[in-house]
Order: structure tokens, then sequence, then C-alpha cells
């Protein structure tokens, strides 16, 4: 059955979309020192803005003006002042809501959908949340007088870049610590609007700095002397190389790494709402998720019910245009991640798994990968060891209970899993052992401010959202000593 | 040529196991020669030497000889790794109540070898049975404190999450899997109690390197652990060189955490450098009080939060 839509693209106008964007350093915007690079729109490859990044020198002015920032005028700043400053942020984003969607997808690929539904809102709700906790710190667990770190260099990728700006800085200014932050290099739009957000609420100079750049900017920033603690979000590979540059330093470091979620779904599961579950898993913002439900384990007795409904289900999925409210999956964010996708698919037919894609018109420009299924996969194949970062999901079987759980921790990730069945016990004995940071049960890729997330073992340690995510940037009694 | 070394118990002059006994020096009987014991190491539950066959001397303060510790390989290593992984599942999945009972039974078996556990670390430090007998009732006293925080600190640390949607949302804290432990170097016992006993705790297992020069009481304690309960593998002690064990401990792709407590600040960077390879939670403190309150700080160092998600419906 195939219905037809017309289109129904958003206005690309709302982005209000500049010729040239720069950073932003101690309150104010000017050209980085760094090379100039265009930002492209992946879903058709056109240039959007000429950003002028940041150099090392750039990253010494942010520090030192987040480190003066912070001896002075953030410090001077009551509890409640943080607090409303960050209700005002919150507020801000909600009101630029439609244009920093817009800005989103256009910079990233993901479907419109999606930036407008989630991305912008949970951001605008992460500073609201945190925004309350700034004069309540001796309320939560952490002693009666918690203590900010200091700078906070964070550095975040481009797969949620205006949710993940929010997750780092809202919690670090709750707790008194100022910022120097780095977008990802093929997504800074959404990140220096937010910097005007942080201007426009007048912010003391210096509390928030913002610098687009690629990964020499990120390594200079880890690498500063000036900065207290560095919050990663990033693959497993940087980021142990991010824990160990800053091993000498006795830096504070909190690190949200890659994933190879386990979707587990037993035999008494709804199918239909399971296979919703699985399409939401791994194809929501084209598999660019590090909870990403990208291994299926499917009990064996079920199994051919559950392909069957999930390809009828893909068939059904509109892959195109990202500002096109009917689209469900957009671009993938660049080139180089493309081939990266390729190249493990290929090594998934190669390892002799099954590939299955819906057929979908892939537009001539941009860059674009169809959802993609492959069935037969063992445990040891690379699709079903490796994170793909995209639209592809390995599917492996299960005959009990006790073998869903060992596979599903057969990796050294340790980020998300899923579970689904219609029994409660099971499902509380499956969230038990399951070695994973957020367990979804009967649904997945939910994200709330007040709920923790982050991963056990490979995956990164510490977590962002709830009260848990205070602690990231508060003082500990523990550190290496210089 | 008989050996000058002395027993710990001799050594501090006190102590319920006097070298020698029944020579009053009456007439024909011989002064009683003391049994000797052979300090081994700890690991899946038993009391292997080191497969390598190496021993160390340990000598009391003064530099006279108490015994010949085992000196760890590598291998050992890899088999305690192995045997605390085997533990985890069964005691990460037991009851907390199970936990703080078997942490309070430790306690148990400890107070019952006070005089024991003193004389072994007046004879391993060199300070004062006074002194010695504060740091073995604190020692006690610490697996009672942590006996308490098994069945409390998922209370304290986990939350309901009121999330904007219908689903009901929890976190509570796990123990982060297998541990690898440098105790304190200088406090024999205490030291080593107090950055065992939070760890084990929650549920993780350790393996764990004894002071080098001090590993003695240690040793003993291990034998209190194989009689209070605690599972086989849950507690894995290595005595031998911190230099030689400490790189392949930080390496193991099999160990999620490294507590740097014993190690001197100039040589935790280099074993920190090579734990980021497997994103190993590396705890450090700047300093170790073991008189003040230990706190949350530990329980907390090697535990993560797990989160669970469900909707609510009809």
């Amino acid at each position: 059955m195939k219905f037809e839509y017309a289109p129904a693209p958003e206005s690309r106008d709302i982005a209000r979309l500049k010729p040239s964007y720069g950073i932003f350093v101690d309150g104010k915007f000017r050209a980085g020192r760094g090379e100039a690079v265009k930002t492209i729109n992946p879903a058709t490859e056109e240039p959007l803005a000429e950003i002028s990044e940041a150099a090392g020198s750039d990253v010494d002015d942010a520090v030192k003006a987040a480190r003066r920032a912070y001896e002075g005028a953030w410090s001077k700043t009551s509890p409640a002042g943080r607090s409303k400053y960050l209700f005002r942020i919150a507020r801000a984003i909600q009101e630029r809501a439609r244009e920093l969607a817009v800005l989103e997808s256009l910079d990233n690929g993901k479907p419109i959908k999606e930036s407008r539904d989630v991305d912008v809102p949970t951001a605008a709700a992460h500073f609201f949340y945190y925004a309350g906790w700034a004069d309540k710190l001796g309320y939560a667990g952490f002693g009666p007088n918690p203590r900010p770190i200091g700078v906070a260099g964070q550095i975040i990728p481009w797969n949620f870049p205006l949710l993940m700006a929010a997750w780092k800085i809202a919690p670090a200014l709750a707790t008194g610590n100022t910022v120097v932050l780095k977008p990802a290099e093929t997504t800074p739009l959404t990140a220096i609007t937010l910097a005007e957000i942080i201007a426009e609420c007048d912010l003391p100079p210096g509390v928030v700095n913002i610098l687009p750049g690629g990964p020499a900017v990120g390594q200079a920033l880890v690498d500063h002397p000036g900065v207290d603690k560095i919050a990663f979000t990033g693959s497993t590979g940087v980021g142990k190389m991010i824990q160990k540059s800053v091993a000498a330093s006795g830096k504070r470091v909190s690190l949200e790494l890659g994933g190879k979620a386990a979707n587990i779904i037993f035999d008494d599961a709804p199918i239909d709402q399971a296979v919703e579950g699985i399409v939401n898993g791994i194809f929501f913002n084209q598999g660019h998720v590090c909870c990403a439900g990208s291994r299926l384990l499917v009990q064996e007795s079920i199994h051919d019910e559950v392909i069957d409904a999930l390809h009828a289900r893909l068939e059904t999925l509109r892959m195109g245009d990202p500002l096109d409210k009917n689209t469900d999956i957009g671009a993938i964010n660049s080139a180089a991640q493309l081939a990266r996708i390729r190249a493990l698919a290929d090594s998934g037919d190669d390892e002799g798994a099954v590939r299955w894609s819906p057929e979908c018109p892939i537009p001539a420009k941009g860059f674009w990968f169809p959802p993609t299924v492959f069935t037969g996969v063992s445990q040891a194949n690379r699709i079903a060891r490796e994170e793909i970062f995209g639209p592809v999901l390995s599917v492996l079987t299960f005959r009990t209970p006790q073998e869903a759980v060992d596979k599903a921790n057969n990796t050294p990730y340790g980020l998300s899993a899923g579970i689904w069945t219609e029994k409660g016990s099971r499902i509380l004995w499956t969230a038990n052992r399951l070695r994973a940071g957020v367990v979804w049960a009967n649904t997945f890729n939910r994200f709330d401010p007040t709920s923790p997330f982050g991963g056990y073992k490979e995956s990164g340690f510490g977590r962002e959202g709830g009260r848990h995510g205070l602690a990231s940037y508060l003082e500990s009694e523990a550190y290496l000593a210089q | 040529m008989p050996s000058k070394a002395k027993t710990p118990a001799q050594a501090s002059g006190s102590g319920t196991n006097p070298g020698r006994s029944g020579s009053s020096g009456a007439g024909s009987s011989e002064a009683r020669l003391t049994v000797r014991k052979t300090y081994k190491l700890y690991i899946g539950g038993a009391f292997p030497r080191s497969e390598s066959g190496r021993s160390y001397p340990v000598t009391d303060a003064k530099g006279a000889l108490l015994a010949h510790a085992a000196q760890a390989s590598r291998k050992d290593l890899r088999d305690a790794v192995t045997a605390a992984r085997k533990a985890f599942s069964g005691w990460s999945g037991a009851t907390v109540y199970n936990r703080g009972q078997i942490l309070y039974r430790i306690a148990e078996m400890l107070e019952g070898r006070r005089d024991q556990f003193i004389a072994e670390v007046v004879a391993s430090e060199g300070i004062s049975a006074t002194k010695a007998a504060t740091q073995v009732d604190a020692a006690i006293d610490r697996w009672v404190w942590y006996a308490g925080w098994a069945d409390k600190y998922a209370q304290v640390a986990g939350s309901t999450n009121p999330v904007a949607g219908p689903y009901f949302n929890f976190s509570l804290p796990e123990p982060s899997g297998v541990l690898g432990i440098v105790a304190p170097q200088d406090s024999s016992l205490l030291g080593f109690v107090s950055v065992v006993a939070p760890a084990i705790a929650t549920g993780n297992t350790v393996v764990v390197l004894a002071s080098a020069q001090r590993p003695l009481p240690a040793v003993s304690l291990a034998e209190a652990l194989a009689t209070s309960d605690l599972p086989g593998g849950v507690i894995n002690l290595l005595t031998g060189s911190v230099d030689e064990l400490a790189p392949w401990l930080a390496g193991h792709r099999d160990v999620n955490c490294l507590d740097l407590t014993g190690v001197q600040p100039a040589a935790r960077v280099a074993l920190a450098e090579i734990a980021a390879d497997t994103v190993k939670r590396v705890y450090a403190p700047a300093r170790l009080d073991l008189a003040a309150d230990p706190g949350m700080s530990r329980l907390a160092a090697f535990t993560e939060i797990k989160t669970v998600w469900h909707p609510i419906g009809v």
C-alpha cells in the first residue's frame, strides 16, 4: 500500500542564515583566526555559510575569558541569579524554536519533525531543568556546600548539535562553572545561534565561549592548562585519547562515548509496538545516535514474524528532503560518515550476512544511505561489534533469556539497551542483568532532562541529566594529584 | 643454619600466639618450636603460592626478617582477574542484606583475632601496641560501617525521575565490575580495609595489590575473609612488587576500574594513561585520611548509574 504525499517543506528562510559566522569569545562575536570553511547542507551538498574557525590562539583567549569570568562576574553572581539566567536561556530557545529547528535540519540533515519535536524542545527543557538546580545545590546530595570545578572545556558531536550543547552548558553553568564549548566541525550553526541567545540574555562576558573548529581546536582545548574539566561526547576512540591526554594534568573528565546497544525482542512482545520501537531505535536521526538500538536480538521462535513486520514497516518510511514535514529519514551528515557506513555495511556482505533495504528512491545530490537490515548476523561480524552510526540494523537471534543477556552484554560498550516483553518480571530480570546505563523497556530512545544518561564500560563515565548530572561539574575529592 | 626470622607475634613481644611457650627453663623440657606460617596469595578463595615460584623477604621496621611473602607474577594477576570476573555475577546479584551480613561477619571474624592483628600490625609498621590497637579497631569498625551501607546506598544514590511523559523512570547505582586496587603502602591493615570494603559493599569484585613492604596483615586478613562466608573470588589478594604488577592491572581489558590510592603521585600518571585505553574509571585521591569519616566517595567512584524507562498505560 503506497500513500502519496504532496511536499510540505518548511521554509528555509525561517533559519535566517547569514553568509558568515565566527566565534564567540568573552561576550563578543568575531572571526576566528583559523581556517575559513564552508558548512554545507548534507541533503544537497550546497554551502550554507562560511565559518571562520577558531585557532589555537582563540582557544587561549576563550579559556582566559572563561577564567576571568569564573573568578569574577560569575562567582559574584548569586545562585538565584545563575538560575534566572538559565531560565532566560530556556525561554529564549523556545521563542526561537522554529528558527533553530530549521537551522538544525539544514546543517545536520535530520528530518524537521525530529529537530522540531525532539532536539529543540528537549534543549530548552534541559536549560529549564538545570536552571532550578542552581540555587538548590546544597539539597542535591553532594554535601551542604558543593563547589564548582572551574573552567569546563566541552566538545560535542554533530548528531544532536543544539541538544548536546544544552546538555553540556546547562549543568555546567547551574553549578557555577564557566564554559568553552567546541561544536562539531560539520554542524556549528545552532551552537553559534545559541551564543547569540546567550548574549541576548545578558550573561556576563566569558561565562560561555563557543569555538567552532576541527579536531585541532578540540585538542588545544583538551591540552590547555587553564581548563579544569573536560566533558566530551563522541567516539570511544577519541574519548580514549582524551582520557589519556588529561591523565597527567589533573583535569577532571567525563566521557559519553559510543555504543552498540542490544534491542531484545522476547517471544511474548507486542510485535507491532516492538516494530515501532525497532524502527525508532535504529532509524531515528538516521542512526546517528550513540545509544541507537543497532543490534536486534530476536527470540528465535518469532524471528520471521518480526522481520516480515519490520520489512513492511520500513517500506512506508519516507527518505528525502529534511525540511519536508513528512520526511522520516534525512541525510547522512557528511561524506566522511557516509563512507564509514558504506564500508561497514560492505563488511556485512563480505562476512556473509544478508542485506535488505526497502525500495526507496535516493536523491541525486547529497549524502544518503537507505534504511538497511542485515539478518543472519553472527556475534563475530564487524556489523555486530562496531558502532556504525548509521541506519544499519544487525539482527541476531537467541533462544533463552540468559542467552539474550549474554549476547547483549558481549561488547565493550554499555550505553543503552532495549527490552520488549509483556511480562513485567522478565523486564526487571533482564534490566537488572544488562550492563548498560540506560535501559528502555517497551520503548526506546526516550530522553528527558530529569533522566540520567551515560554509559557503562567503554561507553564512558559520568552522567548527563537529572540530579546525577550535577556531579560531573562539582568538585570531588578524588582526582589525579598533579 | 637456623633463620633469624621472627614471627610477627614474636616481633611485637605480645600476642596470643607467642613464639615459644612452656619454656620456663625447667629441667629437661625443650623450648617449643613455633609453627610458622607461609604467607601466600589469595585467589578465587584459595591460597596458592605464586605460579612463578617466587617469594621475597618481608622485614619488620628494624629490618629483621618476618617472613618470605609470595611474589605474584603477571600470570597470577590474570588468574586473579579471572577469579574476580567469575565471582562478579554472584556477588553483584546477591541481595544487599546478604552482602551486608557478610561484611559484618568479616568484622566478627576480625574481632575474635584482634590480638593477632595488633601483633601483626606492630611487627609490620613498627608502631606501638596502643597505636596498632587503634588501627585494628578502626579496621574492624570500618567493616561494620560499610556493612551498614550495603543496603542503603541505592536508596541514597538512586532516584525516581519525573520525566515529562507517560513513563515510569528510575535510576539506581550498580557495581562497576572488576576493580584493580593498589592498597595504601603504609597502613597495612586499616588502609587495606578502607579501600577494599567500600568496593565490595556495592557488589564489585576486586583484585588488590597489598602493601609491598607490609603485606603480612593483609594476608592474615584473607584468612579471616575465607571464613566469613565471603564467596571465593570477591576479594583476590596479591603480594609482590607494585611497580611490576600495577601496569598489567591498569591495562587488563577485563578490569573496569583502577584505584591508585596506594601509588605515589609521580607514578600515577603512567598508570592512568594505560587505563585510558580501556576507559577505566580511575580513582586517585590526593590524600587518604584514615581517621576521617569515610563518606560516600568510594561507594560512588565504583558504581554506575543505571536508568530504566517503562511506559505507563492501560
